[in-house]
């Protein structure tokens, strides 16, 4: 189901959004190859959400391309969807209905047959070695259990690309790298993740990143050579170089 | 030493069978700044609703400003400012008179309070006529805050201010508690992120409704119990996965581009400890390794604490 290897796993060409006079994303031009762990960050309101807004294909370019897992997300998007997985903090599972319930539910949204759903299901649990029973509401799960689930989830019918928008906020420091672990799995069985974050240290394990600043892509690298091109010792550094180089604080 | 501002004494609070505080206490000073650290779950918002007088704890007892929190409730209410974690204003209102309402509600007007919210309300003044709803983040938060202080609170509750904002919003976030700490004003802040820990005078880190540890920012990462080591390498996936078959390994975490480790022979000389690590990494394909001794934070101390709260608690 992969897109072929020489094709990026994200292409972005110029893609751009406006609302009315207000431009959120200008021009912006990347490749995410198959495989890769690309940190997408910015500061609030840089127009993060609404480029992934289009690449997932919720919201159509003004202007511009991208093609996602192989397909354009202009005239392909049922094909984009069905390619892609998704997770954020604030939408993971359906807190009322139990582990069991949510995995046969997105199993069934994916279109994977009961025999897949079961099997996934085990080698899922087992991979996250979950201790909860399966009979458990989502609601009465730790956060940490939450959020690995949700990600194993947004996984359960191989996407090639997966979106991950602030999947460690709030969530305990350990479980946070635990995440990052199933991340770097998921990435290594040719899983590209499209990740956003606030923790400038989770940046550091991104294979590239990129920081958009007012609408734009400011900078675009791997971790270290942003360091190096802007000469400081971290990437908590580079990105408070960048945004408040447009934005000073305190600006009207 | 003058009367603590807040003090809170063996605090339970059960929701059904979870156990949101499990004895909790604590005393802030009067003008510090007191963060309460830890991650979602942790009892850091059950905490505040008791401090605000929204909650009565099942058993145990807290006093804000030298009143009871369950007997003197009235009396607290008007004497702090409290900013929940979600946005709490009128969205309808204009800022201007989300203001002016909270003032009015406590017996006040704008420019009784203006001169302790001064250096808030004008980054947002120029926007008062604006809905708050369509206020972007960052001016919400600035919002709020203005609403929080208009009053002149004597103590001023902050439950994650700075939850889902970007890095230089939260730098600037802080900055502001410093101004406002410096003119006098008590402030209990919480936060799930470990570096703005640092910005406060002494933080308690609570994991699971229980206090693990409390003390001055830059004295928690000397309770971490053995000596820590930064060691940097690529590929750092195989880096990582090396160190876990270390046979002295107390603890190896990804932190940034490093990873943070630790020995667990008891009283090993340092410079033995770089050489058995990098004798051990030498048998694997790895670049550019490199190790050395790092003193350890906040985040060293709250994972260990996780781990093994007993350790090093005391």
């Amino acid at each position: 189901m992969n897109a072929p290897s020489a094709t990026p796993a994200i292409a972005a060409q110029n893609l751009t959004r406006r609302f009315g006079s207000f431009t959120a994303v200008d021009r912006i031009s990347f490749d995410v190859q198959a495989g890769e762990v690309f940190g997408f960050l910015g500061a609030n309101g840089a127009g993060k959400t609404t480029a992934i807004r289009m690449l997932t294909g919720l919201l159509a370019p003004s202007d511009g391309d991208a093609s996602v897992a192989g397909f354009d997300i202009r005239t392909q998007i049922d094909q984009v969807r069905r390619h892609i997985g998704y997770m954020s903090q604030r939408f993971s599972l359906y807190e009322d209905l139990t582990v069991n319930e949510n995995i046969t539910l997105y199993g069934g949204i994916y279109g994977l047959s009961d025999a897949t759903i079961s099997e996934r299901r085990r080698a899922m649990l087992d991979e996250l070695q979950f201790d909860p029973p399966a009979t458990e509401l989502v609601r009465a799960l730790p956060l940490g259990w939450k959020q690995k689930l949700a990600f194993s989830v947004a996984l359960l019918h191989q996407p090639s690309v997966v979106f991950l928008d602030e999947p460690t906020g709030g969530v305990d420091p350990i479980t946070r790298r635990q995440f990052w672990e199933l991340i770097y799995q998921a990435a290594s069985r040719g899983t590209t993740v499209f990740v956003t974050t606030h923790y400038l240290d989770e940046a550091e394990y991104c294979d590239r990143l990129s920081i958009m600043v007012d609408g734009k892509l400011a900078a675009l690298g791997r971790p270290a050579a942003l360091k190096a091109e802007y000469g400081v010792p971290t990437l908590d550094d580079v990105f408070v170089r960048l945004a408040r180089g447009t934005a000073p604080a305190g600006a009207t | 030493m003058s009367a603590p501002a807040v003090q809170v004494d063996a605090v339970v609070k059960r929701f059904g069978k979870t156990r949101a505080l499990n004895s909790v206490s604590f005393d802030v000073g009067a003008g510090e700044l007191f963060g309460l650290v830890g991650p979602d779950g942790a009892g850091k918002s059950t905490l505040f609703r008791i401090l605000t007088t929204l909650l009565v704890p099942d058993t145990g007892s807290a006093t804000v400003l030298g009143r009871d929190v369950v007997t003197q409730f009235w009396d607290i209410r008007s004497r702090i400012g409290y900013m929940p974690g979600r946005f709490a204003l009128y969205a309808d209102l204009s800022v201007e008179e989300n203001l002016q309402f909270f003032a009015s509600v406590f017996g006040t007007t704008i420019s009784a309070g203006r001169a302790l919210i001064d250096p808030i309300y004008r980054q947002i003044e120029p926007f008062r006529e604006r809905r708050a709803g369509a206020l972007s983040g960052g001016m919400k938060q600035k919002l709020a805050l203005s609403c929080a202080l208009v009053h002149r609170p004597e103590l001023l509750l902050l439950d994650e201010p700075t939850t889902g904002v970007d890095a230089v919003s939260r730098r600037e976030f802080w900055d502001l508690l410093a101004t406002l700490r410096a003119s006098g004003l008590t402030i209990i802040a919480s936060t799930p992120y470990m570096d703005e820990a640092a910005r406060c005078d002494r933080i308690a880190l609570m994991q699971a409704g229980s206090v693990l540890a409390i003390d001055a920012p830059a004295a928690v990462g000397t309770r971490f119990p053995r000596a820590l080591f930064a060691v940097r390498a690529t590929p750092r996936a195989l880096l990582l996965q090396t160190l876990r078959s270390y046979p002295h390994l107390a603890s190896a975490y990804p932190f940034g581009e490093t990873v943070h480790v630790s020995d667990n022979r008891a009283n090993v000389d340092p410079a033995a400890v770089m050489s058995d690590l990098m004798a051990h990494l030498a048998s694997v394909a790895l670049h550019d390794v490199k190790i050395e001794p790092i003193r350890p934070g906040i985040e060293d101390t709250f994972m260990e604490l996780m781990v093994a709260p007993t350790a090093v608690a005391a």
